[in-house]
């Protein structure tokens, strides 16, 4: 069958009159003016302010929930607890979902929601939270991944037993859920090996920081429909999901997305959006909530905090024989990590003939995780990119020449089971080899890294409508949320199938009412699934346009084509008619069969592997174990680059991201079970002075299965980063951290063991 | 509780509101006046989200008492540009692609016009460091950076060309 770019001709050294530019993006301007609405932006009239209490305990039994002083003050309008939200069981994935939300029996986390208010003001609702009285009954609780499968452990949930180990004892576990994944035969492949590298490695939960606190209004009305207001990456998830735990009908509820301030992932769940449904159904009014920082932190998913055993083994040439892992996933009181990526992914990118991994999802007593970029990845791939150096060093080979020697290629079949059309990671370390950064030595007294991340790239149910106007200007509503830019990259490829000016094409982010399911924003799927779609619209627009035409000169459709934005005879035999202009066309339709209009739904597949290299250096002062990053430089296949400029924004953002995790960013829990950093000035993410400018590369090899060939770009910038920082940080003080974050205190412990383990 | 009577000037224009005695400026400016072009990322200070200018200084507003803004003039984002007349920053940050979501946005151009009043001329390191209280989470600050650079080269080309506005 021949793909989409072979029918489409495409050619990406054929001059595209759009795609590939960088014009400005069209919501940009509200932005900069500050007139661009994000969820805390709207104000409805007779609107009310929710408020959430939540546990200051890590565990606890919910004794008593004591409402009726907050009820009594003056300007209270509705006070709900979990009492007020459909019963579902626990240990089912609503019923999870549901109590995530807010807690019933128990409450399992510092920061869980016990109750919440709605009230005239956010004063009023502030000072009826301090009213609630809640009786606990407190509970011994569990931190970390080691205290939580610990013979002993406090347990979450009595009926949790491990889903995917039939070996485990029927006896209730913290341990949810096992996954084995293997490729040929560990133990010979380790007989095999020259050389042998092995290591433990644990990183600390971070939090994807995006600055704009969750913020939503809700309107119940009187009739039982529920409009949502709210930033989110996920509108029709987040309807669906609302519909499951609230037990509403889905039609019924309609959710518009605002602009979104920052999601990375962790907008992708909802957390406040039920409470503002249920406290506007009783207080019959709508009620606007916006978590506070603290609340982010406390209340909201930071990603798994992991430990891990890793050992791989090489041949003398440099080839990589075995790799062995056993890997264990904080997911906070519930299920839902992804943890599943990591097997999937950490030595995804290299060829290797044989792997066990054993991978485990653990609850304990901290906020439900929520997805980040690549979720679960590359805190592993910081173990895995570490040990790939040590090797390489061991055979004496270039890092990049070693991973060259093991990389895959196209045809390569994959440990889930796929196999590979084109990719490009040769093409990326070849031009990581070539960039300035990799061929300018290396100051005496700093350090270099090299690290390289793979993301698998999503695609999904993605739906869109396109509709031309009566002069000729072109609107698409996408059903996907516009994470950092997708919209002005949709306008382009609508722009570039229909051969006009990307200024006559408006995306709209669509309600849920207004079009069909959309999955997730999220996965790297957003930009490559709604392509499609709308290449889909455009030329079922284009059809209907030339058929159109076709009538109005008496000829047959197959003898009109579309050609730059125009309708014109295929040939001169046709007759001599003059090319008529979309606006041509549909200004006439009143005359002609109506408006036109296409919609297209697919649940869309051929995303195409993606792979990057980050070239990082750093100093690092032995005194204080405090690291300056010096340089940095991103080396990354988008397949094509619809807008170079936001293609690398994503690759920049990224790499900064994962500085803070390797660096600093971490959440510090007291004896208690309590976050005691909940804050931006306790948790600290990387600012302006901390960072260098981040130079990129965008290597273009063609995904064949998209109508330009691209590939997304948000997740696999952030793989390789951590690994590249500790890959840095062992070159410049001759030990490996193996700890994340990399933190001072940790890198001052570390340069002290060097210094007695070899004097 | 017996709220306070404040009047103000905000990008020019005189309001009157009322406020409870703890209320912030960046709650009065949002909530009351309905001027939700400035961001509230932290309330602590810490995110820079909504910087504004008090009488010529650059201020956290969550951290301003409304009640202190008595007789003060504050500038917002809103009071920066227009579509028709963008400020340089404002220009450079759509064209450079300085900002992604955009919630960081209106408190760096804020507060990156109050550096290039002061120093028209600012090196990277003065840049980076003048900038190091406002978070961006989207863009690791490189273009955001050279943005700020771009608009403080037009400024001064603007000024050595006898526009002084
Ligand atoms: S909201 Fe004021 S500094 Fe963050
Ligand atoms: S552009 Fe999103 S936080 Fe700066």
């Amino acid at each position: 069958m021949a793909t989409i770019l072979e029918e489409s001709g495409f050619n990406p050294d054929a001059d595209l009159k759009v795609v590939g530019t960088n014009p400005v993006k069209h919501d940009g301007l509200d932005k900069v003016l500050g007139r661009a609405k994000f969820g805390a932006d709207v104000y409805l009239p007779g609107m009310l302010y929710g408020k959430i209490v939540r546990s200051p305990h890590a565990h606890a039994k919910i004794k008593s929930i004591d409402i009726s002083e907050a009820k009594k003050l003056p300007g209270v309008k509705a006070v709900i607890t979990g009492a007020d939200f459909p019963e579902i069981p626990q240990g089912s994935g609503w019923g999870d979902m549901s109590r995530t939300t807010i807690a019933r029996e128990k409450v399992l986390f510092d920061g869980h929601p016990v109750a919440a208010i709605a009230a005239i003001s956010e004063q009023v609702a502030k000072r009826a939270c301090k009213l609630i009285k809640v009786e606990y009954d407190v509970l011994p609780h569990v931190i970390e991944v080691e205290d939580a499968i610990a013979k002993d452990a406090p347990i979450l949930h009595d009926y949790m037993r491990t889903k995917g180990d039939e070996d485990a004892p029927d006896v209730p576990t913290n341990i949810c859920e096992k996954m084995v994944s293997k490729i040929g035969d560990i133990d010979s492949g380790f007989a095999s090996a020259d050389f042998i590298v092995e290591n433990d490695f644990d990183s600390k939960p971070m939090h994807q920081g995006y600055i704009e606190p969750q913020g939503c209004i809700a309107d119940y009305s009187q009739d039982g429909l529920v409009e949502l207001w709210t930033c989110t990456q996920a509108p029709f998830v987040y309807r669906d999901r609302l519909s499951a735990i609230l037990k509403i009908d889905a039609a019924k509820i309609n959710v518009q997305q605002s602009e979104l301030g920052g999601g990375f992932g962790g907008k992708t769940g909802f957390y406040a959006e039920p409470l503002a449904i249920v406290l506007s159904k009783k207080a019959s009014a709508p009620v606007k909530m916006t978590l506070t920082r603290t609340e982010v932190f406390r209340g909201t998913g930071p990603v798994s905090g992991t430990k891990s055993r890793i050992k791989m083994g090489c041949k003398r040439n440099g080839k990589i024989v075995a790799a062995e892992a056993e890997l264990y996933f904080q997911t906070g009181p519930y299920t839902g990590s992804m943890y599943f990526n990591a097997p999937n992914a950490m030595f995804t990118r290299y060829d290797l003939p044989n792997i066990y991994i054993e991978a485990y999802e653990v609850v304990s007593n901290r906020p439900k995780v929520n997805s980040f970029r690549a979720p679960c990845v590359p805190q592993i791939v910081f173990g895995v990119e570490g040990l790939i150096d040590d090797m390489a060093k061991k055979v004496g080979m270039d890092p990049i020449d070693f991973r060259l020697k093991n990389a895959a290629t196209e045809g390569h079949t994959t440990i889930y089971g796929d196999t590979w059309g084109p990719v490009g990671f040769v093409e990326t370390l070849e031009a990581a080899k070539t960039t300035e950064h990799y061929r300018t030595p290396i100051k005496s007294g700093e350090g270099r890294g090299i690290s390289c991340g793979f993301w698998f790239n999503r695609g999904g149910e993605t739906a869109s409508t396109m509709t031309l106007a009566p002069d000729g200007t072109v609107t698409i509503s996408t059903g996907t949320a516009d994470v950092a830019g997708s919209r002005i990259s949709i306008a382009m490829m609508a722009a570039e199938e229909l051969g006009i000016d990307v200024d006559k094409v408006r995306v709209k982010m669509s309600d849920t009412n207004s079009l069909g399911f959309n999955r997730v924003t999220a996965g790297s799927r957003t930009t490559f699934s709604v392509g499609m779609v709308v290449v889909d619209n455009a030329r079922k627009c284009i059809g209907e346009l030339c058929r159109r035409a076709a009538n109005e000169w008496g000829v047959a459709e197959e003898e009109v084509k579309f050609e730059n934005g125009e309708v014109k005879p295929a040939s001169s035999n046709v007759g001599d008619f003059a090319p008529m202009s979309i606006g041509d066309i549909t200004s006439k339709t009143t005359m002609t069969d109506g408006a036109i209009v296409s919609s297209s739904s697919m649940n869309v597949t051929g995303a195409g592997p993606g792979f990057g290299v980050h070239i990082v250096d750093v100093k690092v002062d032995e005194g204080t174990g405090r690291v300056d990053v010096l340089r940095w430089t991103v080396i990354q296949d988008a397949g094509k680059a619809i807008h170079p400029l936001q293609v690398e924004g994503q690759l920049q953002g990224a790499a900064i991201q994962g500085m803070g995790w390797a660096l600093n960013e971490e959440y510090i829990y007291t004896q208690e079970g309590q976050l005691d950093n909940p804050g931006f000035l306790d948790y600290r993410m990387p600012v302006a002075s901390d960072v260098p400018m981040v130079d990129c590369k965008i290597v273009e090899v063609p995904n064949p299965l998209h109508p330009f060939g691209l590939r997304g770009v948000g997740e696999v910038p952030v793989v390789p980063t951590m690994a590249a920082v500790g890959n840095a940080i062992t070159a410049a003080i001759g030990i490996r951290p193996t700890s994340l974050p990399m933190s001072p205190p940790k890198l001052l412990d570390l340069i002290e063991k060097r210094d007695t383990l070899y004097p | 509780m017996a709220k306070a009577h404040v009047t103000t000037t905000v990008n020019g224009d005189e309001y009157e509101f009322l406020c409870e005695p703890q209320q912030s400026l960046v709650n009065v400016l949002r909530d009351e006046l309905r001027l939700s072009g400035t961001k509230e990322g932290c309330s602590t200070g810490d995110c820079g989200a909504c910087s504004v200018m008090m009488d010529d200084r650059l201020v956290c507003s969550c951290l301003v008492l409304a009640v202190e803004t008595e007789g003060k003039h504050i500038e917002t984002i809103e009071g920066m540009g227009t579509a028709e007349n963008l400020h340089p920053l404002q220009r450079r940050f759509l064209e450079i692609n300085g900002l992604q979501c955009g919630i960081c946005t209106p408190g760096i151009l804020v507060a990156a016009k109050a550096l290039l009043k002061k120093n028209p001329n600012p090196t990277e390191t003065e840049i980076r460091f003048w900038l190091a209280g406002n978070l961006c989470r989207c863009t690791g600050y490189d273009k955001i950076i050279r943005s700020v650079q771009a608009a403080a080269e037009d400024l001064r080309k603007d000024k050595s060309n006898g526009n002084h506005s």
